[in-house]
């Protein structure tokens, strides 16, 4: 337990820091170009690996179930420009309903 | 407030699906010193997956390195002492900041305040009710809580993802996870898309 109140506490502090940083450590002089330029990247490749664990993985292994429906789901809400209580929640009812008659 | 319901359902989830792995305290205490979906999930996807804390903060970090690129973004637009510029910038989320972009690269800090707190509210608020309700709601698969981690993370990444660039991080990202899951213990996977950020910054636009 004590290694989820460290987790937790080193995550509140690095995203104090990380909201600060460009604000008042580097007080308007440029992050290194080569830095900024990865640092832009990080959040996609990150977010489309979440995406792809969480909709396919199972423990270590990878397997198809309801899951999938519902973030296609969500794909076609996103790609249709609906707000994000239909993405998120019409895709867990998706599952949900998917779970339910098979 | 059609954010503050989404807002709400994604904090209701994590409350959920939290309080099994970390306890009751914890997810609302996250929730109110951490206030970031991104990281609170990301976290909590890599100790689900029964990986370490080690890789969950690492994991968590990662995808809030954002944050530094969007307070660069922001330093100009905010005025005054330390204090208060600090003070701007801790209120930033990715919604927020998005509203506040006012389209020639300024900000109107204000807005981006404005935007946060009822965020913030609803993000805390839907936590609690997440933890509490949690345990009379049964499976929280059959409610099919466990598609609506990916479903918002693709909601976020789909927000993110502008560009040639940022497509080919993604692509690449979601390649490495694939081919590394039943390889490496859990968590790894996300923290090696990192990787894929690396080159992506290489590609020419």
């Amino acid at each position: 337990m004590t290694a989820i109140w460290l987790m937790i506490a080193a995550l509140a502090l690095a995203t104090a820091v990380l909201k600060l940083v460009g604000p008042l450590a580097l007080g308007g002089r440029p992050m290194r170009a080569g830095a900024f330029a990865i640092v832009e990247m990080l959040a996609s490749a990150l977010l489309a690996a979440l995406v792809v664990v969480e909709t396919f993985g199972h423990g270590r292994s990878l397997t198809v179930d309801a899951r999938v429906l519902g973030v296609a789901f969500a794909a076609v809400a996103l790609w249709r420009r609906a707000p994000m209580t239909v993405v998120v929640v019409g895709a867990a009812a998706v599952t949900a309903l998917a779970r339910l008659v098979s | 407030m059609p954010f503050g319901v989404a807002v709400f359902a994604i904090a209701f989830s994590f409350g959920v699906l939290a309080r099994p792995v970390m306890g009751s305290v914890a997810p609302i205490v996250m929730s109110v010193v951490v206030f970031s979906g991104a990281a609170q999930f990301g976290a909590l996807a890599v100790l689900t997956a029964g990986g370490s804390t080690a890789a969950a903060i690492a994991a968590g970090v990662l995808l809030n390195a954002r944050y530094a690129a969007m307070g660069l973004a922001l330093a100009p637009s905010l005025r005054g002492k330390a204090l208060s510029r600090a003070a701007f910038a801790m209120t930033t989320v990715d919604a927020s900041w998005a509203a506040a972009s006012v389209g020639d690269g300024t900000f109107d800090p204000w807005y981006m305040v404005g935007v946060s707190i009822p965020q913030y509210t609803g993000w805390v608020a839907g936590t609690i009710a997440g933890v509490l309700v949690g345990p009379r709601l049964g499976s929280p698969n059959a409610l099919g809580l466990d598609a609506l981690f990916p479903a918002f993370f693709l909601a976020l990444l789909f927000e993110e993802a502008r560009g040639t660039k940022r497509l080919v991080a993604a692509g690449g990202g979601a390649g490495i996870a694939l081919v590394l899951t039943p390889l490496v213990p859990a968590g790894l996977p996300i923290l090696a898309a990192a990787a894929a950020a690396v080159a992506a910054a290489r590609v020419k636009a």
